[in-house]
């Protein structure tokens, strides 16, 4: 099995999940980050700080998992510019009309057995992997 | 002030979860997706992971309760139909995704790396939620 589990993809997405946990526990909210990214800006004014709070937490988070807990970034994104703007007007556009991605249904979604994010799971792997299969194996 | 200071310290401790399991790396991710390729299993862990302490988490601890400990309501919602929006919408980001393996969470806690390629690509993903939101007004 050592050779089977990748300890800190396990030991990382457990960290998510504590996360996730004591956000909605203590302050009731969901860590869907697709939902804190548009609610940063567009929100009402009393539901914004928080929210700004989580991001720059996550952006400091991620800095020192990377350079302190083994992590990496890698040297450069590989996608071209176009394909980054396209991918993320794209995410944009999908997470806002179905509710979220894959933390706020992938996890709290899954976790709380709602079949709405079952669906949602389910529908975005496939076409993510459709997506790949066509841009890396047809294209 | 509590609940500010929870906020803050939950989107550290995500962070640290997006750095450490890999998921800042797209290649982790499309290697995920690409199941025809040289499969990497890491997104599994990731997700199972997470949910292995949040599941539980909420069951025992959550779904007793009326309001959260800061007595503020459970922003979740209980609808359980599934509607076109949903998974027309979940299509969408799955597009999105599989383009470039980038999605919301990986790519804030990213912003210290990648930083100019990271702005426009959640540019991008703010100017696509916001002309969502406008649509559907």
């Amino acid at each position: 099995m050592e050779n089977i589990i990748s300890w800190p993809a396990l030991f990382g997405g457990m960290l998510l999940g504590v996360s996730a946990f004591v956000l909605l526990l203590v302050n009731g909210k969901i860590a869907g980050i697709s939902g804190i990214v548009a609610g940063s800006v567009l929100a009402e004014k009393s539901d914004r700080s928080w929210r700004i709070l989580f991001l720059i937490g996550m952006v400091a988070g991620g800095y020192l998992g990377v350079h302190y807990f083994g992590g990496y970034f890698p040297e450069t994104l590989s996608s071209s510019t176009p394909t980054l703007i396209i991918s993320g007007f794209l995410v944009g556009v999908g997470t806002a009309l179905g509710n979220g991605c894959t933390s706020g249904h992938g996890i709290c979604g899954i976790g709380r057995l709602s079949p709405r994010s079952f669906v949602a799971v389910i529908t975005f792997l496939v076409v993510a992997m459709l997506t790949v299969f066509i841009t890396r194996h047809l294209l | 002030m509590l609940r500010f200071i929870i906020a803050l310290v939950c989107g550290l401790v995500f962070g640290l979860g997006m750095g450490i399991s890999g998921m800042v790396d797209p290649q982790v991710v499309l290697g995920f997706l690409d199941i025809t390729g040289q499969w990497n299993p890491d997104l599994i862990f990731v997700l199972g992971g997470a949910i292995l302490i949040f599941m539980p988490g909420y069951f025992f601890f959550i779904r007793p309760r009326e309001t959260s400990l800061q007595g503020l309501k459970f922003a979740y919602s209980n609808k359980r139909v599934i509607d076109k929006p949903l998974v027309i919408g979940a299509a969408i980001f799955g597009i999105g995704w599989g383009l470039a393996g980038i999605c919301p969470g990986p790519a804030v806690s990213s912003l210290s790396a990648n930083t100019a390629d990271i702005i426009l690509f959640i540019v991008a993903l703010f100017i696509g939620q916001y002309s969502v939101k406008k649509l559907m007004q």
